[in-house]
């Protein structure tokens, strides 16, 4: 009879895809653990925002902040509204997601709670009386499962862990209000800068096409994202093309930048480093194409094609368009 | 300005193992966690620049020594290393518990830096939860960090840029390997490094009990452990560019991929 609740977070006054997904896994564990669910989204526009959550089934709890506090990070008004609610109404378990701001909510959560924490979750299932939470760990090395030896706790879940399904009967949206007792030290968000080449999030991406330093130069990546559009994937990159200034750090994959998920993985230009492959071995279907067959991406790709990608990749782009155009 | 950086002694990437007790085994070589380094590398230029300390701040076995010596031989002054045979096992709200009682008891300091996450661990939520428990301003993401007159300035990386945040110090920074390229260590700081102070703390020192923290008061346990699904290898294309191509829309369209 556990409460789950899914804390989710708002962005262009919408819930972020990773809420919804989160909303259905406390759903899902709700159902199997005999409790009830609820998804949390605090913020300003947070009931706004409910219905649109609620769809996926539990019960909406959205907590408005006044506008005063809109120059912290919103990992900041999250937190302390989520522990005075978990203080008043006392869930067994949260569900929160492995974004930045997920993580440092979650951070702070720990701080302000005392919950335990499974990090890192990459599937969730009702077990013995608390998650059962299955952890891809030393970046995929081994699978294992975890879970609390109480019966309250948090579980942090990576994007893509299950697929939001909306619910045949949509919950309600509760507006509530949650006065905090102390704010935490103030940060100040003093400005904000745009840059250029930012691209959609990587870790929703159902397709993403791969750099790595066989790209060789800035002009190779064209290429590259050429590939992704005729797709309809997203381009992610090794550390090495990140940390060469040719694409952004957010569309990295690996130990130090994203885990990453899709089902179809095509990897061009890449060796295959343990450090790239912990960001991509749970791919569904992984394509590499390198000229040394003996990389160590033949170990994880399914189809691994021998070539220079500067003459298969303009190729498969352009087998790809012609493709489409024929099918339209 | 006077910086402790938090770093972990992991085992060496792809060599990580769990032992019997399904705990991640730190007997093997251990090497400093890859995402602590570049905080390590920007604390080093902050204090080149502006004066003070780097202070390395590590929880661990006896192995984390070598990491140790090798933050100081890029450059920090001195190090704390606690270490304590009890400590094995802890769950994340115990190594909170030793990390932030470590930390009181090294102030005073300015700035905390904590990496983005870790490669055994993968939380990333410890620099946060430090932050409420020592009362201060927690600012993440960091790919830049710069002081202020009274405080520090960052930038925390987002989908679409970055946003510029402030605060006072002391403060609590976690940041990304965007802070830059850690350096090599130069023979001459591997030299100094020798005689550079390593203070080693045990619960004691830190007034912890030992039943607190460690396997026995962890409130989270693993079950099991398996090795994934084997993949089962790749199939390779050597045809000529264009017959190659043919090859990988059959595959895909053989997967419905496209």
């Amino acid at each position: 009879m556990a409460a789950i609740w899914a804390i989710g977070e708002i962005a262009d006054g919408q819930p972020t895809k990773l809420t919804l997904e989160l909303a259905t896994l406390a759903r899902t564990l709700a159902a199997n653990s005999g409790g009830e669910a609820r998804t949390v989204l605090v913020g300003a526009g947070a009931s706004a925002a409910g219905p649109a959550a609620a769809a996926y089934g539990p019960d909406v709890l959205a907590v408005e902040v006044d506008g005063g506090l809109g120059d912290r990070p919103a990992a900041a008004v999250i937190a302390p509204r989520v522990a005075e609610l978990v203080a008043q109404r006392k869930p067994d378990f949260l569900l929160i997601g492995a974004s930045n701001d997920g993580k440092d909510v979650c951070g702070l959560l720990l701080g302000l709670t005392d919950l335990p924490l499974l990090a890192n979750g990459s599937g969730v299932a009702w077990g013995d009386g608390a998650p059962r939470v299955e952890m891809s760990t030393f970046g995929g090395k081994l699978v294992t499962h975890s879970t609390f030896a109480g019966t309250r706790g948090m579980v942090i879940v990576r994007p893509a862990s299950v697929s939001a399904e909306a619910a045949s009967a949509p919950g309600v949206v509760e507006t509530v209000e949650v006065s905090v007792g102390a704010e935490l030290p103030a940060v100040k968000v003093t400005g904000s800068v745009e840059e250029s080449g930012a691209a959609a999030p990587i870790e929703e991406a159902r397709i993403i096409v791969g750099a790595g330093r066989g790209i060789g130069s800035p002009d190779g990546l064209k290429v590259i994202e050429d590939l992704a559009a005729a797709l309809g994937g997203a381009v992610g990159a090794t550390r090495a093309v990140v940390d060469s200034g040719w694409v952004p750090y957010g569309q990295q994959i690996g130990q130090t930048g994203k885990i990453v998920k899709p089902s179809l993985y095509v990897a061009c230009g890449i060796s295959g480093a343990i450090q790239h492959k912990v960001g991509v071995q749970t791919a569904g279907t992984i394509v590499a194409i390198n000229r040394d067959p003996d990389a160590p991406i033949a170990e994880f790709a399914e189809l691994f094609v021998v070539g220079d990608l500067f003459e298969i990749v303009p190729r498969l782009t352009a087998a790809l368009r012609a493709r489409k155009s024929g099918s339209a | 300005m006077n910086i402790v950086v938090l770093l972990k002694a992991v085992p060496v990437v792809g060599t990580e193992r769990l032992d019997s007790g399904l705990l991640t085994d730190r007997s093997v070589q251990l090497e400093a966690n890859g995402n602590d380094e570049y905080l390590l590398e920007k604390a080093l230029k902050l204090t080149e620049t502006h004066g003070g300390e780097t202070i390395i701040l590590t929880v661990g076995p006896a192995g984390s020594t070598e990491p140790i010596r090798k933050a100081l031989a890029m450059g920090a002054a001195r190090a704390v290393h606690v270490a304590d045979d009890a400590i094995r096992g802890s769950d994340m709200r115990a190594t909170l518990e030793v990390l932030a009682a470590a930390l009181r008891k090294m102030q005073p300091w300015d700035l905390v830096f904590a990496g983005a996450d870790t490669s055994d661990g993968q939380g990333g939520v410890l620099g946060a939860a430090l932050a409420v428990r020592l009362r201060l301003p927690y600012l993440s993401y960091a790919s830049e960090i710069e002081p202020t007159d009274a405080g520090v300035r960052i930038h925390r990386i987002n989908l679409t840029g970055y946003d510029i945040l402030e605060a006072p110090t002391p403060a609590v920074v976690m940041g990304t390997q965007l802070l830059g390229a850690p350096r090599y260590p130069s023979l001459r700081g591997i030299m100094q490094a020798r005689s550079k102070p390593v203070e080693a703390w045990s619960l004691a020192d830190l007034d912890l009990a030992p039943a607190a923290v460690g396997g026995g008061a962890a409130t989270t346990k693993t079950l099991d452990s398996a090795k994934p699904p084997e993949r089962a290898g790749a199939t390779f294309v050597r045809e000529a560019p264009d017959e190659a191509v043919a090859k990988v829309l059959e595959f895909l369209a053989g997967r419905r991929l496209i």
